[in-house]
């Protein structure tokens, strides 16, 4: 043996239990989730029989589950663009060279090191119209503003979109400072030499050159966003009347309170495919870059 | 080398100690975790405990109103075949749907024999607790799903007599809407509180025989007697808070006490949350029967049953034979709020409301609550708590009916 493949069997043994494990507990149940799915197995007892794609069909006939994705659309649609939006933002103004900075930074990234129960909990106090918000709102006189933050069907789901922001725009903030920090400052100085304004230093130099930080950001809020489930359990439970009901919500629900383990399947199938469609593109985009390099 | 020694001595002397401390246990699953409930279960420990002094008793509970949270994990534990010895299981079909007829129930007909137990309990609840003729679980206590809870003050300052039937209800609630008052308190934060309501509205609007036959299946949902309970339903939502969607059932009894609403719809166990609140009965809140269902009694009820495989079998029969004792149930009973579910106790542990409730017990007509899981699966009644949760927005009694229509065909309950 020689001593190149020597090295090659240790890396092989090395990485083998990790391989074994994500292939059992990761892809293995991927598959025993799908297999489920297409099964008749409701109730305490399972029931393998095959029944192709009925639970698909079913599934896409409840009222419940076409509101759930259409929510989880809007949710995602929203979602994504408030948080990278803020994220620039507040990065871009860290980077105007202000005293603090490493404060400011703390400040603006500490949500993210909550959980979403806890996000979830802190906010339902902060929208409920007995406290909270609404209360702020009437002292300052502002009354015109309050609104059934969380109880009104009307504006629940955008409620639920600011308490995801404010968790996750911490996040996009710190990879658009790396990304603004990682820019060597020649560039900048060469822009300004040929007259460029800050403005126009911004959008031809600045942002096109963020933009491989802008996909990373966009898949990690997007799988985010299209599996959301304890911050909207938390929050709203789903409601008032299915306004922030999604997916994940109801995954939980059908296969733990309603014992329907095919639907409950069948559900995280569909989640799984709505994440892929997002991630997939996402891997073939950045192995490219890879091989490019 | 003596290091690895060390360690697998370890871990052998850790996988021997979880498996020699495995013996003569009793590992009760349930979730009563709050304030009254847990001091009802610690008492039964107690006399469990004075029993069999040489047992262990495990308390496997899992917080979470209403065992919402508790159930999942019971059911990942017994698909997983590691079943507590026994477990609280709301009696009817949460017991026979969800575990008798799938086979993880051991039958206990012959301990009911031999306690004499079958002229100690209700017939009608007996039948809740049976499959096939055999007796599955013993009852630990009884709580009245259709009661009403109303603020005395708020009566006596506007001069008018608690509603007895859904007419006079609806003239009361008129009055007090017109003084800027919800004449009903209600939380839809968990949805069930709505259901709850709404069985109550079905057996006053339709009676118990079709309150029992529409779960059972035995009449569409979209036929006019089921369309006419939601029309009701949806006239009594014309006189609730408005911020019901973030209020849970605690919270409406606590607008009832503070004078904020006049009346709330509500499982006995309200009582509880008046009393903790140095509420006096009859001077500060009052309780009847929700209006229009004088003489029908809509039972919530605990029970525990013997899982097959149960790891101390023996301890477990024990145990549902201390449950089901006069002893037992007078010692769980007062501290959990609840009535005892056999009707041959001394009553002397009981209080005013208690004590009515406990006659009314024995004379009327007893149904099985929908919203706590004894009329129907858990699957349809989650289905249903949904539908209420659109309804009280919505407000569209035939779509409605219609999709709760669809869900029981697809939930086979048709």
């Amino acid at each position: 043996m020689t001593s190149r493949q020597k090295e090659r069997l240790t890396s092989f043994l090395l990485l083998l239990p990790s391989i074994i494990l994500i292939g059992v507990f990761v892809y293995g149940f991927i598959g025993w989730t799908v297999y489920v799915s297409m099964s008749k197995w409701r109730g305490m007892v399972p029931d393998y029989t095959f029944v192709g794609l009925r639970n698909y069909a079913t599934l896409f006939s409840l009222h419940r589950f076409r509101v759930g994705v259409k929510n989880n659309i809007i949710f995602t649609a929203l979602f994504i663009p408030s948080s990278i939006l803020l994220g620039f933002f507040l990065a871009f103004l860290l980077d105007q060279k202000v005293k603090f900075e490493g404060f400011f930074r703390n400040v603006f990234l500490f949500p993210m090191a909550l959980s979403f129960v806890i996000t979830g909990t802190i906010w339902a106090w902060i929208f409920n119209p007995q406290a909270g918000l609404n209360v702020l709102l009437k002292k300052m006189g502002l009354e015109f503003l309050q609104s059934g933050w969380i109880t009104d069907p009307r504006v629940a789901l955008y409620s639920v979109v600011i308490a995801a922001t404010w968790q996750m725009s911490g996040f996009t903030m710190a990879m658009y400072l790396a990304g603004i920090r990682g820019i060597p400052l020649e560039l900048r100085e060469a822009a300004r030499v040929d007259g460029a304004t800050e403005w126009q230093l911004y959008q031809k130099v600045i942002i096109p050159l963020l933009h491989p930080i802008t996909v990373s950001a966009v898949v990690v809020l997007g799988h985010i966003s299209l599996k959301i489930f304890d911050l909207i359990f938390v929050m709203t439970g789903g409601g008032p009347a299915m306004a922030t009901d999604v997916p994940g919500v109801y995954m939980f629900m059908a296969t733990f309170r309603q014992d329907l383990f095919n639907r409950g399947a069948a559900i995280g199938t569909i989640m799984l495919l709505m994440v892929a469609v997002v991630i997939v593109p996402y891997l073939i985009y950045s192995m490219r870059t890879e091989v490019e390099r | 080398m003596s290091r690895r020694v060390l360690l697998c001595a370890l871990m052998l002397i850790l996988v021997a100690s979880t498996v020699s401390f495995a013996q003569n246990q009793l590992i009760i699953f349930s979730w009563w975790t709050a304030g009254g409930e847990e001091d009802g279960l610690f008492a039964l420990y107690d006399v469990y405990q004075a029993q069999h002094p040489d047992v262990e008793i495990v308390n496997a509970t899992v917080a979470g109103g209403a065992g919402t949270n508790a159930k999942a994990v019971l059911k990942t534990r017994m698909l997983g075949n590691d079943p507590p010895d026994s477990f609280q299981v709301h009696g009817g079909s949460e017991l026979i749907d969800t575990w008798v007829k799938t086979g993880y129930m051991e039958p206990i007909t012959d301990l009911w024999k031999e306690e004499g137990w079958f002229d100690a309990f209700p017939q009608d609840l007996i039948d809740m607790i049976s499959y096939e003729g055999e007796v599955y679980a013993v009852p630990a206590n009884i709580h009245r799903s259709n009661a009403l809870y109303y603020n005395v003050k708020l009566f006596e300052k506007y001069d008018i007599e608690v509603p007895t039937n859904l007419d006079e209800f609806f003239a009361v609630a008129e009055v007090f809407k017109e003084n800027g008052i919800p004449a009903l308190a209600i939380g839809s934060r968990n949805l069930w509180e709505v259901s709850h309501l709404f069985e109550s509205v079905i057996a006053a609007v339709a009676g118990p025989e079709f309150y029992n036959e529409l779960f059972q299946g035995k009449h569409p949902w979209t036929e006019p007697r089921v369309v006419e309970c939601l029309k009701i339903l949806g006239r009594v939502f014309d006189y609730i808070n408005a911020d019901h969607p973030t209020v849970t059932w605690d919270q409406a009894c606590g607008y009832v006490l503070q004078g904020q609403a006049a009346m709330t719809i509500m499982g006995d166990w309200a009582k509880g949350y008046f009393t903790a609140n140095d509420a006096e009965p009859n001077v500060d809140f009052g309780s009847v029967p929700s209006p229009g269902t004088e003489g029908i009694f809509i039972v919530v009820t605990d029970t525990f049953g013997l899982p097959k495989g149960a790891p101390n079998r023996d301890n477990a029969i024990n145990w549902l034979r201390t449950l089901g004792s006069v002893e037992g149930q007078n010692g769980f009973n007062p501290k959990k709020g609840s009535i005892p579910a056999r009707i041959d106790v001394p009553t002397d542990p009981y209080d005013v409301i208690a004590l009515s409730t406990m006659e009314d017990f024995g004379k009327d007509v007893l149904i099985p609550s929908v919203a706590h899981g004894s009329a129907v699966i858990d699957a349809f009644a989650s289905a249903l708590n949904d539908e209420m949760g659109l309804y009280i927005v919505e407000r569209d009694a035939e779509k409605s009916a219609e999709r709760l229509e669809m869900q029981a065909q697809d939930l086979g309950l048709r």
